[in-house]
């Protein structure tokens, strides 16, 4: 079963830990992704830009037919975050239910496990987020 | 004690207590004990569970974000030293504290390693800060205390044995710094109160024995020996804040010792979220801080199994109003809560797949 | 140059899609491909390149390098073989490839197909690997899947243009319907709206008769010059258009999530090099992995306004009997979706309306078909226009 291996994890590990992102010095524009090439401009300036903590959820689910990786957590929010600088990432929503939450609602980044190889293997780690009250 | 120019001092500080809850009555039901004598031995009402996506490497971190909010006016690239204590720790070898490094943005250029001493492993990590920072070997440095308690399924320290810890960012005293170190003093015996071996996963401990041979003695020595080598009385502190495993000992060796409950009022949570192990006394720092005015006085003992225990006197400063509001206060943790069951419980804390 | 009608389909064969727990990648494909070959009338030998579409032969079979595997096995070892590869695109985009190597003039016959098998694993294990049709690190990493994208979507399409639950439910009704007379469906049962909303979630909104299933399956078309077409078959169906585009592969990295690009301008293309309006199709199969899919399709297609896919649905246009059917066959819903031959069996039932032989889902006077294959949710889409008139 394939799941990421150490090299593969520590490669973008501090990224996932610090919320790191890139930004394209010709037309501003901020990713999550580590880019050399600006998608929207051609740009070929980037610089790591470490991203705003804070955002509001764009669009989100509750996934119950999970990955081999996730089986028997129970069904997990997932959602598309939009941080207060524009850029949107992929993250879980945690400590609450998936009725208090809805498209719009403000939530911060908390560090979290994300998974691991196996209960004898490398733990991988990230951020989450939680709505704000 | 003289400490030379560089005084040590806590520039920030920050708590981690995850979400979820389970009541002391459930655990009771679970195994067919009484609640109301449960609780009444024990004085705890509801303690804290992690979260299955939450381990001591998780906890510490968002302890260490809450800290680095505090202070503002600390770059982590001038962190020199990091370290970090627990019981908890998810690898048996590979140390949290290069895992805090990289998630604060530590520099490559740093002193990191894991502290154990059982529940006073987190005050071990702050001597070592203070040592470093006094001595003039680092700016600035970063303490942690967290824990994901274990405990044998049905036994007593099931019911206590809980998750949180809290971090502490420490440099020279300034005129930026919440409160600073007047006086650090420690005592250890080899006592088998409580330990756990290598390879399993529980700490096993001897009942009664945990009392007035482990506990009350050595917090008992190193509260005297701060007091006596410093020329104080209990009422020249404001605060006492021992280590926490329940509710009842904290306030018995209080008494003991000529201090007042309303001394240790203020830093006793764990009837309200249980012990933290190596983040228990120094997240009972963290709420003292929060509510402390300039100008207090603080003593802080730690207690940890094997057995020994570290004293601190701290001396609150006027900048601590300002930093307070800057990150969520240990009550704003205490008082967010979810309930779970008793098998969700086990689910949360890996004890279902067995020993 | 322009490749309009210069490629036609003298042949088209597909096995059943669903669970085939005796028969092996291989198997499906040979099965798929003789019945094509017969369809066409030619000879194994005429083949002179084979393009096959397969999304994860070596994460679910650990097998890759099929080109050659599938030549062999076919009987023909030497001939010019290739695995193409855009998630459940796949075969959309080898029939594409397949077309320009014929209309350049490189070979006269060639075998496009497409063939998946998935069910060697468990269910965790095919979420899993489909989830590699997103971007591994920055969205499967943290938990998302190929539903829970298209439930997002979903969520967002409902809170912009008012798209209800109902509406959704509608195009799965639809398929069933659709696919009740598809022998190669694999589920041929109708189904009511109340049947939708009453099947468990799999990611909010959408529920389990939301979401297309995951199946072994093949289809194989032969195309020719369209010179030569008449040698094999008295109906040959023409490409008209062909057109591809892609997106960026995260959705978080889209501005607006409830359109897809790639679409938009897949469209365009074919739509021009076909020099046909989307008001000119008489029929299509569109990609519908999810209900909500199929509704973004008719925006994106041009068959109406964005926004306004929901209204579609409601009016019965894309019902059989109605102005442009859609999906006759079943659509991915219930023909059946292996990903990597879906995009040959949405083209095996447009050359079937257009060469009259669509049985009891015949679409009348059928002459102008379009087929939209994606991958992944939109970062790649594969659009073919084709007509029965040179």
């Amino acid at each position: 079963m394939s799941v990421p291996k150490a090299p593969r994890i520590w490669q973008l590990a501090e990224r996932r830990y610090r919320l790191i992102g890139t930004q394209c010095l010709k037309c501003g524009r901020v990713f999550i992704g580590p880019r050399k090439i600006c998608p929207q401009c051609g740009g070929r300036e980037l610089r790591d830009i470490e991203l705003p903590k804070r955002g509001k959820i764009y669009s989100y689910t509750v996934v119950r037919n999970p990955p081999v990786e996730r089986e028997k957590q129970g069904p997990y929010i997932v959602a598309i975050v939009e941080l207060e600088n524009g850029c949107k990432l992929t993250a879980e929503i945690v400590d609450c239910s998936p009725e208090e939450i809805d498209i719009g609602t403000v939530v911060e980044a908390v560090f979290r496990k994300i998974g691991e190889e196996d209960k004898t293997g490398v733990i991988y780690y990230g951020c989450k987020f939680r709505p704000v009250k | 004690m003289n400490f030379g120019e560089r005084i040590p001092a806590i520039y920030g500080w920050g708590s981690y207590i995850p979400i979820y809850r389970i009541k002391l009555d459930d655990i009771a039901k679970a195994w067919g004990e009484d609640p109301v004598v449960v609780k009444k031995g024990l004085e705890v009402e509801e303690i804290s569970v992690k979260g299955p996506d939450e381990d001591q490497v998780t906890i510490a971190i968002n302890a260490a974000w809450n800290a680095l909010k505090r202070a503002p006016e600390v770059n982590p690239k001038d962190i020199g030293a990091i370290y970090v204590g627990s019981e908890s720790k998810p690898y048996a070898v590979k140390p949290t504290a290069t895992i805090v490094a990289a998630a604060i943005g530590a520099p490559v250029t740093i002193r990191a390693a894991d502290y154990e001493f059982a529940c006073k492993a987190g005050t071990e990590a702050l001597i070592s800060v203070i040592a470093q920072v006094a001595s003039g070997m680092i700016k600035y440095g970063l303490a942690i205390g967290a824990d994901t308690s274990q405990s044998w399924p049905g036994d007593v320290l099931e019911y206590t044995a809980s998750a949180g810890g809290s971090a502490f960012i420490i440099g020279p005293k300034s005129n930026s710094s919440v409160a600073y170190f007047e006086a650090q003093y420690s005592v250890a015996t080899d006592t088998p109160d409580f330990w756990r071996r290598d390879e399993i996963k529980y700490p096993r401990h001897m009942g009664r024995f945990t009392g007035e041979p482990a506990y009350f003695k050595h917090i008992t020595l190193a509260a005297k020996e701060l007091m006596e080598r410093e020329g104080f009385k209990p009422s020249d502190f404001d605060y006492f804040i021992p280590h926490q495993p329940n509710g009842t000992f904290p306030i018995r060796v209080a008494l003991k010792l000529g201090f007042k409950i309303e001394q240790v009022k203020p830093g006793l949570l764990s009837p309200l979220v249980g012990n933290f192990y190596s983040g228990s006394s120094l997240t009972g720092l963290s709420r003292v801080l929060d509510i402390a005015k300039p100008g207090q006085r603080i003593l802080l003992v730690s207690y940890g199994s094997g057995a020994g225990a570290d004293a601190f006197s701290i001396v609150t400063q006027e900048a601590i109003e300002e930093k307070k509001k800057l990150a969520p206060t240990v009550d704003y943790y205490v008082n967010r809560k979810k309930y779970i069951d008793y098998a969700t419980y086990l689910r949360f804390s890996n004890k279902i797949y067995g020993l | 140059m322009s490749m309009r009608g210069e490629v036609a389909v003298i042949g088209v064969g597909m096995t059943k899609f669903g669970e085939h727990w005796d028969k092996q990648l291989r198997d499906l494909f040979v099965e798929a491909a003789l019945e094509a070959i017969e369809d066409a009338q030619v000879d194994l030998r005429d083949i002179k390149a084979m393009f096959i579409g397969n999304m994860g032969s070596g994460l679910w079979v650990e097998q890759e390098h099929l080109g050659p595997l599938l030549a062999d096995y076919l009987g023909i070892p030497g001939t010019p073989s290739l695995k193409i590869e855009s998630a459940c695109a796949s075969s959309g985009m080898a029939f594409r490839l397949g077309v320009i190597s014929v209309a350049v003039g490189l070979y006269d016959i060639v075998l496009v197909g497409g063939v998946e098998k998935t069910s060697d694993v468990t269910h965790g294990e095919s979420i899993h690997h489909l989830a590699s049709v997103a971007d591994r690190e920055w969205e499967a990493f943290y938990g998302m899947t190929l539903p829970a994208l298209f439930a997002l979507i979903a969520k967002r399409h409902m809170k912009q243009y008012g798209t209800t639950r109902e509406q959704l439910a509608k195009v799965a009704v639809k398929n069933h319907k659709h696919g009740s007379y598809n022998p190669k469906a694999q589920f041929q049962r109708p189904i009511s709206i109340e049947d939708v909303l009453n099947s468990p979630l799999v990611a909010d909104p959408l529920r389990l008769l939301d979401c297309s299933p995951i199946s072994d399956g093949a289809a194989v078309a032969i195309i020719a010059r369209s010179d030569i077409a008449r040698k094999f078959t008295d109906t040959p169906v023409y490409v008209l258009g062909s057109g591809v585009a892609t997106d960026t592969i995260a959705l978080h990295d889209r501005d607006d999530i409830t359109t897809f690009k790639s679409i938009v301008l897949a469209a365009r293309e074919a739509y021009k090099m076909a020099k046909v309006e989307p008001k000119d199709i008489n029929v299509a199969e569109v990609h519908d992995s999810f209900t909500i899919a199929e509704i973004l399709a008719y925006e994106d297609l041009g068959f109406v306004k964005k926004g306004e896919g929901g209204k579609l649905i409601d009016e019965g246009v894309t019902e059989l009997g109605g102005k442009i059917p859609v999906n006759t066959s079943g659509g991915l819903k219930a023909r059946g979706h292996s990903p990597g031959a879906t995009g040959i069996a949405q083209i095996v039932e447009i050359v079937l309306q257009l060469r009259n032989d669509a049985g009891k889902r015949q679409v009348s006077n059928a002459e102008i078909g379009l087929t939209q294959n994606i991958g992944g949710s939109g970062a790649s889409c594969v659009i073919h226009i084709f007509g029965n008139k040179r």
